[in-house]
């Protein structure tokens, strides 16, 4: 019975194993061989040739890599703020309170998170043209502009703009884990609360937000490398130019263009896993800082 | 004292059952504005995709226009957007079939045997959900072109066969619904050990195949950087791609554009109208535990 137990433990394996062969063939190995491509100088066509940190002192002083950089931390931030604020709200909205609709309206807020990501930025991109698009039109209209904007020729706007389509793709996600997380918590916190004479902006401060801290966390750590790796929306908005003045160009389409535009594969690579050590180290920060908080508190 | 509190005979109740009236409206008006924000960019997406250049270009339209046919004829005749519709469920239906099935393997050898190094294997595999797949995208060019699966839909579905999150999914799940007796008692009986795979537990695990099943299949209908890289024949490309390649070619066409972005979403919108409870559902799932 004994040696029985063990043999079936081990079929574990055989379980397991088509998972890893894949994973080591098409994840792990083009991973490390990405590595490798990173030193060196390889334009698709010949062979790669090694270089050794030579991309790598490159691309710390590159400016428009940093500019990559810092566009696509300022569109992160500029959308992520409001995204998990606004959806914390809401969820404390559609969870709380009694409210006719509230499947429906969570069904609504979640819908743009599933819409693919291409073809909105193509989408928003229509809307903002400055001689077609429908935004002008309507703004006209209404009387509200005397003649069309140029929308595409304003970097801060056109930053604001993928920002906007972020938040627009990924607050009713953000509401629905939250939404997940308070329906965690029991409703006796709150109603001693109540029955203490704690209002309704005092439960959400004092016990809602700190009992939804590691689902914060999540949060803040999950949007962040999903959003280090932006691109399709920025592509498609701009026609894949980042413009105006490389202020829509992200860390991902200045990796795509080096590489695969612009034929300089290992450097494209390089990009790649600066960006890599960036998340990480977020990642890491992120952590560290909110747990340090909760000593102090 | 929620909103079925009716205001008694006291001025008091009846200002504070006012006020409450009040709330209410203006929050049932913002959540309503905000739901017509989320949905009104596709409204208006499917109205211009039914009028002519000439009009789009002049004013805002609100309304269907009488376009659509020709509008469609010219995309037709441009581009062939069925084979894109065709190559989009390739991908998506080839990805989520072997995200399913090795998925629903790899979660029922780590949740029912006990053999060494299970536990760091498994948190091994979860930690590289925090891996960006842009990491692998240059070297996965070279490698996949080496083995000659480069410009093939195989280089885009095979890899779903190892999709982490999927396995910690349905891992949940046969933790926690499946109980080992089940198991033993087949055991007992004498089948083998896939032959208890494929007739009890594929069977049993269905509600958490269904659910990251919609999952998988939007995420690789979506899926736009990795077969605009790894594909470079038109006749292969999926719709977000073939979207893309509208824009290059024909920006000046804008009812076409419109259709073409419009074609890409609806099988999106449709999927969501139908199963919208269980995609929310998962999301919810899949985060909290993690």
């Amino acid at each position: 019975m004994f040696i029985n137990r063990i043999n079936k433990g081990n079929c574990g394996y055989f379980f397991i194993a088509p998972f890893f062969i894949v994973f080591l063939l098409f994840g792990l190995y083009p991973i490390l061989y990405s590595f490798y491509l990173s030193l060196t100088n390889w334009d698709g066509l010949n062979d790669p040739e090694f270089i050794g940190l030579a991309n790598y002192t490159r691309a710390i002083i590159d400016p428009l890599f940093l500019q990559s950089l810092f566009n696509t931390f300022f569109i992160w931030i500029v959308s992520v703020v409001p995204q998990l604020t606004v959806s914390l709200v809401l969820a404390v909205i559609l969870t709380n309170t009694f409210l006719i609709g509230k499947d429906f309206f969570r069904a609504v807020y979640f819908f743009p998170n599933i819409v693919t990501a291409a073809s909105l930025g193509l989408l928003v991109s229509l809307m903002f043209d400055w001689q077609t698009g429908s935004v002008n039109q309507l703004l006209m209209s209404i009387g509200f502009l005397d003649q069309a904007i140029d929308w595409k020729n304003n970097a801060l706007f056109m930053q604001m703009l993928v920002s906007a389509i972020l938040f627009f793709q990924y607050f009713g996600y953000s509401m629905l884990i939250y939404i997940a997380g308070l329906q965690g918590i029991s409703p006796e916190y709150a109603e001693a609360a109540k029955v203490d004479g704690a209002s309704k902006i005092q439960i959400f401060f004092k016990i809602t937000v700190p009992l939804l801290k590691p689902i914060i966390i999540f949060q803040v750590i999950t949007s962040l490398i999903g959003g280090v790796q932006i691109f399709d929306q920025p592509y498609m908005l701009t026609e894949g130019s980042g413009s105006p003045n490389h202020a829509t160009l992200t860390s991902v389409m200045y990796l795509y263009r080096t590489a695969f535009e612009q034929g300089r594969f290992g450097y494209g690579a390089t990009i790649a896993f600066c960006l890599f050590v960036v998340i990480v180290s977020l990642s890491v920060i992120s952590y560290l800082v909110s747990r340090n908080r909760s000593k102090i508190a | 004292m929620s909103k079925g509190a009716l205001p008694v005979n006291d001025g008091k109740l009846s200002m504070e059952g006012r006020r409450k009236k009040r709330a209410h409206l203006s929050l049932y008006t913002g959540l309503i504005g905000l739901a017509i924000l989320c949905l009104f960019p596709f409204y208006l997406m499917i109205m211009y995709s039914t009028h002519a250049n000439a009009d789009i270009a002049s004013t805002f339209l609100f309304f269907p226009g009488g376009e659509l046919v020709n509008n469609f004829t010219r995309m037709v005749e441009n581009v062939d957007i069925f084979r894109g519709f065709m190559n989009s469920f390739i991908i998506a239906g080839g990805s989520t079939l072997l995200t399913l099935y090795f998925g629903g393997m790899t979660a029922y050898g780590f949740s029912k045997f006990k053999f060494r190094f299970n536990t760091i294997l498994f948190l091994l595999m979860l930690a590289t959900m925090m891996i960006p797949a842009q990491l692998a995208l240059i070297g996965s060019y070279r490698w996949l072109g080496m083995i000659g699966l480069l410009d093939s839909h195989a280089a885009i579905i095979l890899p779903a066969a190892a999709n982490t999150f999927a396995v910690f999914f349905i891992k949940q799940f046969l933790d926690g619904s499946i109980p080992d007796d089940v198991l033993e008692s087949a055991r007992i009986d004498g089948a083998g050990e896939l032959k208890i795979f494929h007739r009890i537990i594929l069977p049993m695990i269905v509600p958490a195949l269904a659910a990251i099943g919609i999952f998988t299949f939007i995420g690789a209908w979506n899926n736009f950087i990795g077969p605009l890289v790894l594909l470079f024949s038109e006749e292969k490309y999926p719709l977000p791609v073939m979207v893309a390649l509208i824009q290059g070619y024909y920006n000046t066409d804008y009812g076409l554009m419109y259709l073409g972005v419009a074609m890409s979403v609806l099988p999106i919108i449709i999927v969501f109208s139908l199963f919208s409870k269980r995609i929310m559902g998962s999301v919810a799932i899949g985060a909290v535990k993690g």
